[in-house]
């Protein structure tokens, strides 16, 4: 599937601000099932300085710096992508989840390792007995773990309210958990904990989700918004996305940024400056599914 | 020792008579035997010549000269925990030159494994990959950066910096009990320990062929400037500290003044076109080097710890970009963990093909399921520290837990093996330390310093010795400890005599410094000034009122009273009802309050409160003012206390104490005038005193002249008396008090260096030298406001001014004086806006959350 994305954000201050930096996380990542054909980054006022990099977790990062004075600094990202996730394997097919446990603690290789790094406690994500407890409700001994990962993604599902006032940026997951109210960081961030918890590997996923439409009404430009799933190890190099706040598996309709430990590790935009406090803060995303031919 | 030496042996020493070092131990002076280990003879030996007495007053005097001028000391102010932790021991630690070259080749392994293993961990993770480190230790560590992965520091090095703290085993051998990784602290005190023991045993020191300090710091320099990316040959470094509110601040500036680098805090550094730039009051300038003081973590708020104000927005990337170098580099901290000790031996074999040289401390990971049991089994022989934290928080020493502490640190450990380490516990060697009449014998422990150089590391031929009597308690942060030591390396060669101060052979480059302050020094200063001229006003009125009240008349008859109370109260002395008539008579006496709201210290108005603050804001210059100038302060600060006795004599006795001060003061603005050179720091502290001095001069003259009547001469002759004028009164004009005089020589006689005519002046003068931009065809607006108030006062008419008005009131004069007091904020905060306050707090942009 190929997409037209545009992110738009614009950041208004109360007085003029000489000098911000910044570091962005907006262009999407490549990898075997998505390409990223273009993508342009346009900051206003224009940055002196502007340097891509690719970061320890290899996604692509920009440093950029802008040194006149402004009252308002927006952030465009426009990029085409080709998204081709495979249909996921039969869930009753998959391994033992134990087995994979077992597997990512094996002797030590580059592969194994890249692996591991997701199975232990990150900035943002820690677990505690209830949370282990609750999850091995779901990871039975010997079952399949895509089959026990599902389950434990409707459970979330349906035992969490979406709800965008009770929590907020920095709200642990202990909380999020007793407070069964959240958004999707929330609950990524959630499910990443309770698979952490009895030893698989989870990382975070930050990205775009196409919306589509009630039917019969025109869909409206910059209603979509970024958007962060998560992905669980398989096994056989096999990472799985999966979707808590919509209750799927990930497919050509999530168009993947970034990936970390937690959110902290891929943050679409942050920027430190000196001056006034911010006024006024407004996102635009826009994803356009592109016909097959264009 | 078991007895004392005997007559078999060489020299009897009878100063040491009765040191008894604990017998299963290891004493660094004394042998089992009693006798003097050989390379401690002859310094012992010259100790028992000098005899106790004498070391006792050269001590005596060596605590006072450490305590006036050394990097540390003890106000009393809201600067915390900057006392020296340690008291100076005269006895150092001797070790001879064999013991030390193999201490120092096993300190250089160590320095480049470490380096190594960072260099590793940052880049290819070949370590890491091939199993040789347990992916938990670089997974769990909270001192991982990823945010400094592939930063590729210059000649693949992290660490330039690196601190070892050593204890020495029963057995003789030296072992590191903990690596230091991050930014090492204490060389500085090695050095001031150095420098007292020179003064205490001049000849001595010089005898028994001590290795000089000064090749380390020469070291540090060489490798610092060579590290620069560009200006090689005069690149700026700058020592980057955690501020003045930080136990490490004074050591920080007691070393950047020592190694000649500017000490800057993260405010006074900005990122520009991703380069580090110094703020100055001449601009932004290039740094090419930082040696880091600061944790990493605390560096860069974009990138790092968010809520930081320690360090700079965007330095990451500055470095990144190869635009400036950090020493040590960023990351490097997370080797000081203890849980990597474990993992040396086999490192050093993998990465360097050789056995580790110096061993560590005996040490478990209980992450490891082969040593979990024989921790679980030996807890109480063990000490138990966490894995990943340095420091001596949450550590147990087996030997010393009930049954139930010890079960109750086993469910610790059982339930988070891979959150602790267990050690062996110490016990460390003992050496002779001072007492009354005896010398006792102290566990110790050694701290060594190394800077990168050339391909290897430079080693501080010695270190800093701690010792407390609970030594093998002693745990690793250098303020623990009740004495230091030097540390005294032995050569058998000539010692070499290089010195910081003078580069053998080279001319030093002739300079006037000039506009390279950094902004913060300057507001700094600027306060400063103005605190110590705040100090003076309110003691001369201070002093005008006691003469007043202890003199014969009673106090409610003194006619010139309620004006000088009315000045007090208008600068927070006391409470603004003692200002007003009809209310001050339910208020209790003055004389009664006084005492008590001069020292008061949690009035910030009150005398006693202004000068612990001029106290602190001369200790953040202190490496821009002259000693004597501290001295000064420091000795008014320490004197300038609510006298204990109590009664009538008590103020007369503030009245003594009172005169003290303004002489004080008096000889801190000699010192000022005498022996700063005329930098714009001097500016700056100048700008201050004037532009307090103007306020407080117009302040008097409008409480007490605008309303006065012209037979008032007591009044007018008070006011000269605040003002520190009535001898040139007198001088002019007798005991002949008129209004129109008074005023000329309080507000437009140029040539009293007390009337506001002459502040202005200065100030004016003061104003026209500071650095701008020489294109700007218009006057900025600090250069306009002084010139339109000096002007404004030329053109004054001291004869109009005089005249009384309708309502009773000098109208013009009023008229004047107010325009000029409004007039000064102003003119502060111009000068603050354009020269002192470069930023403000940086703020994050709202993080946005992921929220569909």
């Amino acid at each position: 599937m190929k997409y037209k994305v545009t992110h738009k954000t614009t950041y208004t201050y109360g007085e003029t601000v000489p000098v911000c930096h910044n570091q962005v996380y907006l262009a999407p990542r490549e990898f075997k099932h998505q390409s990223c054909r273009t993508h342009r980054l346009s900051i206003k006022p224009t940055p002196t300085v502007s340097e891509s990099r690719d970061d320890y977790f290899g996604n692509e990062t920009c440093f950029f710096s802008v040194e006149e004075s402004h009252r308002r600094l927006s952030v465009t990202a426009i990029s085409r992508v080709d998204v081709r996730t495979p249909p996921p394997p039969d869930p009753s097919k998959t391994p033992a989840w134990e087995a994979i446990v077992q597997d990512i603690l094996g002797p030590a290789t580059s592969a194994r390792i890249g692996i591991r790094q997701f199975a232990f406690p990150s900035p943002s994500i820690h677990w505690f007995p209830e949370l282990e407890t609750y999850t091995r409700e779901s990871f039975s001994p010997g079952r399949p773990i895509l089959e026990a990962t599902i389950e434990l993604m409707s459970r979330i599902y349906t035992e969490f309210k979406y709800d965008p006032t009770v929590t907020t940026v920095q709200t642990p997951v202990d909380e999020v958990f007793r407070l069964r109210h959240g958004v999707c960081q929330d609950f990524a961030h959630l499910m990443i904990a309770s698979l952490r918890s009895i030893g698989l590997a989870a990382r975070y996923v930050s990205g775009y989700l196409r919306t589509i439409p009630p039917p019969g009404e025109k869909k409206l430009v910059g209603a979509d918004a970024t958007h962060a799933w998560l992905a669980v190890y398989c096994g056989g190099r096999l990472w799985i996305g999966v979707d808590p706040t919509n209750n799927c598996i990930v497919g050509d309709d999530h168009i993947t940024l970034a990936w970390g430990r937690d959110y902290t590790d891929v943050c679409p935009i942050k920027g430190v400056y000196v001056g006034s406090s911010i006024q006024n803060l407004t996102v635009a995303v826009d994803v356009v599914p592109l016909a097959a031919t264009s | 020792m078991n007895s004392v030496p005997t007559d078999d042996l060489p020299a009897p020493m009878p100063l040491f008579t009765g040191y008894r070092p604990p017998p299963e131990g290891y004493d660094e002076a004394f042998q089992n035997s009693g006798a003097p280990r050989p390379h401690w003879q002859s310094f012992l030996q010259s100790l028992d010549a000098i005899g106790r007495p004498e070391l006792s007053r050269r001590r005596d005097e060596a605590f006072r000269q450490l305590k006036e001028t050394g990097i540390t000391f003890q106000p009393s102010g809201d600067l915390e925990a900057t006392a020296r932790p340690w008291e100076l021991d005269p006895i150092p630690l001797v070790i001879d030159a064999n013991n030390w070259q193999s201490l120092s080749a096993g300190l250089q392994q160590r320095a480049r494994l470490l380096n190594l293993i960072l260099t590793d961990m940052y880049g290819k993770q070949r370590l890491l990959n091939r199993g040789l480190l347990p992916p938990s230790l670089i997974f769990l560590h909270p001192g991982f950066q990823r945010a400094c992965y592939r930063h590729q520091p210059i000649d693949d090095r992290y660490l330039y910096f690196y601190s070892a703290e050593l204890a020495r085993f029963p057995d003789g051998t030296w072992k590191v009990t903990g690596d230091r990784t991050e930014a090492p602290s204490g060389a500085g005190y090695a050095l001031e320990n150095r420098i007292a023991m020179s003064r205490m045993f001049p000849n001595l020191i010089h005898d028994c062929h001590v290795e000089r300090l000064a090749s380390y710091f020469l070291a540090v320099r060489e490798t610092l400037q060579k590290l620069a990316p560009r200006y090689k040959d005069n690149p700026r470094v700058v020592l980057l500290s955690q501020g003045a509110h930080r136990i490490s601040f004074l050591e920080d500036a007691y070393l950047a003044r020592y190694l000649g680098y500017t000490l800057v805090q993260g405010g006074d550094l900005a990122v520009r076109s991703n380069r580090v730039m110094l703020k100055t009051l001449g601009g932004l300038l290039p740094v090419e080097v930082i040696l880091r003081r600061v944790d990493a973590i605390d560096c860069d708020p974009l990138e790092l710890r968010g809520d930081s104000t320690l360090g700079v927005i965007g330095l990451l990337q500055a470095v990144r970009s190869k635009n400036v170098v950090l020493a040590n580099a960023f990351g490097s901290g997370i080797l000081e963990s203890p849980i990597f000790l474990p993992y040396l031996p086999r490192l050093c074999r993998e990465l360097l093909s050789e056995d580790l040289l110096l061993p560590s401390v005996d040490t478990w990971w209980c992450g490891d399921t082969n040593a979990l049991p024989y921790v679980l089994d030996h807890l109480s022989e063990l000490e138990i520290r966490p894995a990943f934290r340095q420091g001596n928080q949450d550590v147990y020493f087996g030997d010393e837990l009930s049954s139930s502490d010890l079960a109750r640190v086993r469910g610790l450990i059982e339930q988070h093996p891979d959150q602790y380490v267990a050690q062996a516990l110490k016990s460390p060697s003992s050496l002779p330390v001072w007492g009354s009449d005896h010398f006792d014998a102290w566990p110790m422990m050694l701290r060594t310093y190394l800077v990168a150089s050339h391909d290897s590391y430079t080693v501080m031929p010695g270190g800093l010795t701690r010792t407390s009597p609970q030594g093998n308690r002693l745990g690793l942060s250098i303020a623990e400890g009740q004495r230091s030591k030097d540390t005294w390396v032995l050569t058998e060669n000539p010692v070499d005599t290089v010195s910081l101060l003078q580069p053998p052979g080279q001319m030093i480059e002739l300079r006037r410094s000039g506009a390279e302050l950094p902004s913060r020094v300057a507001d700094n200063l600027y306060w400063l000034g103005r605190k110590v001229e705040r100090i003076d006003g309110a003691a001369r009125l201070l002093r005008t009122v006691l003469i007043r009240l202890t003199g014969d008349a009673d106090s409610r008859n003194v006619p010139e009273l309620p004006m000088l109370l009315r000045s007090l109260a208008e600068l927070g002395h006391i409470e603004p009802g003692f200002a007003i008539q009809g209310i001050k008579e339910p208020l209790p006496a003055i004389e009664k309050i006084l005492p008590s709201s001069i020292f008061d210290e949690n009035e910030v108005t009150s005398l006693r409160s202004m000068i612990v603050s001029a106290h602190l804001a001369t200790a953040l210059v202190r490496d821009r003012i002259s000693l004597d100038s501290w001295r000064i302060i420091h000795d008014l600060e320490q004197r300038f206390r609510k006298p204990t006795r109590m009664g009538d004599s008590l103020l007369s006795d503030i009245l003594a104490l009172l005169n003290d001060l303004i002489l004080n003061v008096a000889s801190f603005s000699g010192m000022v005038m005498e022996s700063m050179t005329r930098t714009l720091g001097w500016r700056f502290l100048d700008i201050g005193r004037r532009l307090e001095r103007a306020l407080y001069t117009v302040n008097l003259l409008r409480n007490a002249v605008i309303v006065i009547g012209e037979k008032e001469s007591a009044l007018l002759d008070t006011i000269l008396e605040v003002a520190d004028s009535s001898m040139t009164y007198r001088t002019r004009y007798l005991a002949n008090f008129q209004v129109a005089p008074v005023i000329d020589l309080l507000l437009t006689d140029e040539t009293n260096p007390r009337s506001v005519a002459f502040q202005l002046a200065v100030l004016n003068d003061h104003i026209d030298h500071l650095p701008r931009d020489q294109i700007q065809p218009l006057r900025q607006l600090e250069q306009r406001l002084i010139m339109s108030a000096l002007h404004s006062v030329r053109m004054a008419d001291v004869v109009v001014l005089s005249e009384m008005h309708k309502e009773g009131e000098r109208d013009y004069l009023d008229r004047l004086l107010t325009r000029i007091a409004t007039m000064l904020p102003t003119l502060s905060d111009a000068i603050s806006h354009r020269y002192l306050i470069h930023a403000g707090a940086p703020r994050q942009l709202t993080r946005i959350r992921q929220t569909k």
